[in-house]
């Protein structure tokens, strides 16, 4: 029997932290650019839509599965999925559930290293007199470990190293102590600014500071539905891939929280409320935030550019000048606000990350609770290094493909079926009930059984076969040409080799072989370190046989 | 605003602040489940349990 003897200081705290789990920076950067780019308020219909019949499920299934796992003292996926399959396969499924965290917190805690950076320089007042292409190429200096502002030298990988020292030192200091008390702070904080930054952006005059559109622009490019573009799959594919990612589910993290839930306490009302705060925060606050703000100061045609590159790009690149428009001071303040309320999205995500690990040591090898943080540190070190160093060749992106997307949806496709099919959907649901708080509506019996996992496995293979620019039409009609974007496309690397054969001028030929180089290289490391995990899961298992656990 | 939009943006941030709140709102008010006050019960260890039982 498992050592580890943790649990939640409160149900409040337990909630704030299932929901700084699930908030992330994707709720501000990722969420606008996904609605503005599929039918603006129209998407709304999908992505709710998907929310209910795959999110609250996903949910639910996570959170019983966890609680059920804690029962027999498992606190990380490997052992809480062998709890529930006969098949002695399951606990290698499970590996995912450790494997994408780690891998994951390799680049997260780098991002939000930039966040931490950024907010330092917001209040040291970096980018005041900067113009727009000032503060894009304060951005692309930063991540090629250029010139530092602050005259410190390698400046991104010392605020990397703070940040990795700020997580392991919190994970060190114990579920309650540590991670709870950093949600109660870092929650309503980030609420907090949300809502002044909100306020920013629903008051933008045109004329005003420099604004050359009133707030109201910039709220009828997100909000106008194009109630046409809901006939297309790929706005449907794009609402549940927003979903999956923004809730944190298919990672293994929710399991891991709930695995300290008394065994007879509620999870049906838990996830709600942590679900629904999620979706305030990215809904509500990430819809006022980043587009208003860009299109009142950088007007549509600039913003519609720009978003073709991403949330993040607007965020890092184009934000900070912005603000500066509301004058030095204001300026700074929310520029802190911005990247501070980033830092805690960032930092309740990051530090659900290590818990996984931290709890299959604890349980597996008896270690105890600081030096398995400190070992999760230092992995976390040694694996995010590459994406520092290696920022400009791809290495970053190359983790977040897939371990941060791929990953997830394969280990959320397999739980829902295990959930559903092999555990099965009576005794999977007498865990959900067990202990509510709320009247679980009956339907979801039915949804979790068949609609859930139906629509994680056309997720799945939505993305594995993505039809060349979305056009699912022209696929059905016998015209299935493959994406650049899709898996297939993606393994074999045919964008990068697409682009080294057109290429004619010998720096850039070079950068893109070094870029394949680094692609490459990065999935060797991240097939090792899962080969690494499964590893240990089968010493875990041998050791257990000898112990007679098994 | 357009119309559309307004009552598109309206009606999605009343929806979803009125459940997060609700379910939030739900969750202070109700009321802790009491310890377990039996021995077995209070074991959180289920081998244990299963073999005393």
């Amino acid at each position: 029997m498992s050592a580890n003897k943790e649990s939640w200081g409160s149900r409040v705290g337990l909630i704030l932290a299932m929901a700084g789990n699930a908030v992330g920076l994707g709720n501000f950067l990722r969420f606008p650019v996904q609605a503005v780019q599929n039918g603006g308020g129209a998407f709304i219909i999908p992505y709710l839509v998907c929310f209910l019949v795959m999110g609250i499920p996903l949910l639910w299934i996570e959170w019983s599965m966890g609680r059920f796992g804690g029962k027999f003292g498992h606190h990380s996926t490997p052992f809480i999925v062998d709890t529930m399959g006969r098949n002695r396969l399951w606990k290698y499924i499970g590996v995912f559930g450790i494997w994408t965290n780690i891998a994951v917190a390799a680049y997260y805690c780098y991002l939000e290293s930039w966040t931490l950076s950024y907010m330092f320089h917001s209040l040291g007042g970096t980018f005041s007199g900067m113009d727009q292409n000032g503060v894009a190429a304060f951005f692309i200096e930063y991540v090629s470990l250029g010139e530092s502002t602050f005259g410190i030298p390698y400046e991104p990988i010392v605020f990397f190293l703070i940040c990795l020292l700020l997580n392991t030192w919190i994970l060190s200091q114990g579920l309650a102590k540590g991670v709870e008390r950093v949600a109660k702070i870092g929650m309503p904080l980030l609420i907090l600014f949300g809502i002044f930054l909100a306020y920013k952006g629903f008051t933008i005059t045109a004329g005003e500071n420099g604004a050359i559109n009133d707030s109201t622009v910039g709220l009828n490019f997100l909000w106008t539905p194009q109630y046409d573009k809901l006939w297309s799959p790929s706005v449907w594919l794009a609402a549940a891939g927003q979903i999956f990612f923004t809730l944190s589910v298919g990672m293994g993290t929710v399991h891991c929280y709930a695995s300290y839930v008394r065994s007879k306490d509620d999870i049906a009302l838990n996830a709600m409320s942590a679900g629904w705060m999620n979706e305030f925060v990215e809904v509500v606050l990430g819809g006022a935030i980043l587009i208003p703000i860009s299109i009142g100061y950088l007007g549509i045609d600039r913003v519609t550019e720009l978003v073709q590159s991403g949330g993040l790009g607007l965020g890092f690149r184009t934000l900070p000048y912005l603000f500066y428009q509301w004058g030095d001071v204001l300026g700074a303040v929310a520029g802190f606000m911005w990247f501070g309320l980033l830092f805690f999205a960032g930092i309740t995500s990051s530090l659900a990350m290590g818990t996984p690990w931290i709890g299959f040591l604890q349980d597996e090898f008896n270690w105890k609770r600081k030096s398995a943080a400190w070992s999760f540190g230092l992995i976390v070190l040694i694996l995010g290094m590459p994406t520092v160093l290696f920022f400009n060749y791809g290495v970053f992106d190359e983790y977040d493909y897939w371990a941060g997307t791929v990953s997830l949806v394969v280990f959320a496709l397999l739980e829902s079926i295990l959930f559903a099919w092999v555990f099965g959907i009576n005794k999977g649901w007498r865990e959900i009930i067990s202990g509510a708080d709320i009247k679980v509506p009956g339907i979801y019996k039915f949804i979790i059984k068949f609609v859930t996992p139906l629509l994680l496995l056309w997720v799945f293979l939505g993305s594995l076969f993505t039809p060349k620019g979305g056009d699912w039409g022209k696929a059905f009609g016998g015209e299935w040409v493959l994406d650049d974007s899709s898996i297939i496309k993606k393994i074999t690397n045919s964008d990068l080799k697409a682009k080294l054969a057109a290429a004619t001028d010998p720096a850039v030929i070079e950068q893109l072989q070094d870029t394949l180089f680094f692609v490459n290289a990065s999935r060797i490391l991240l097939v090792t370190v899962w080969l690494s995990l499964a590893l240990l899961v089968y010493i875990a298992y041998k050791k257990r046989v000898r112990e007679g656990r098994i | 605003m357009n119309t559309s939009a307004l009552v598109v943006m309206l009606l999605t941030l009343g929806i979803v602040t009125g459940l997060m709140l609700y379910f939030f709102w739900r969750v202070i008010k109700t009321p802790p489940k009491p310890e377990p006050d039996s021995y077995l019960d209070n074991d959180d260890e289920p081998g244990r349990q299963e073999t005393i039982v």
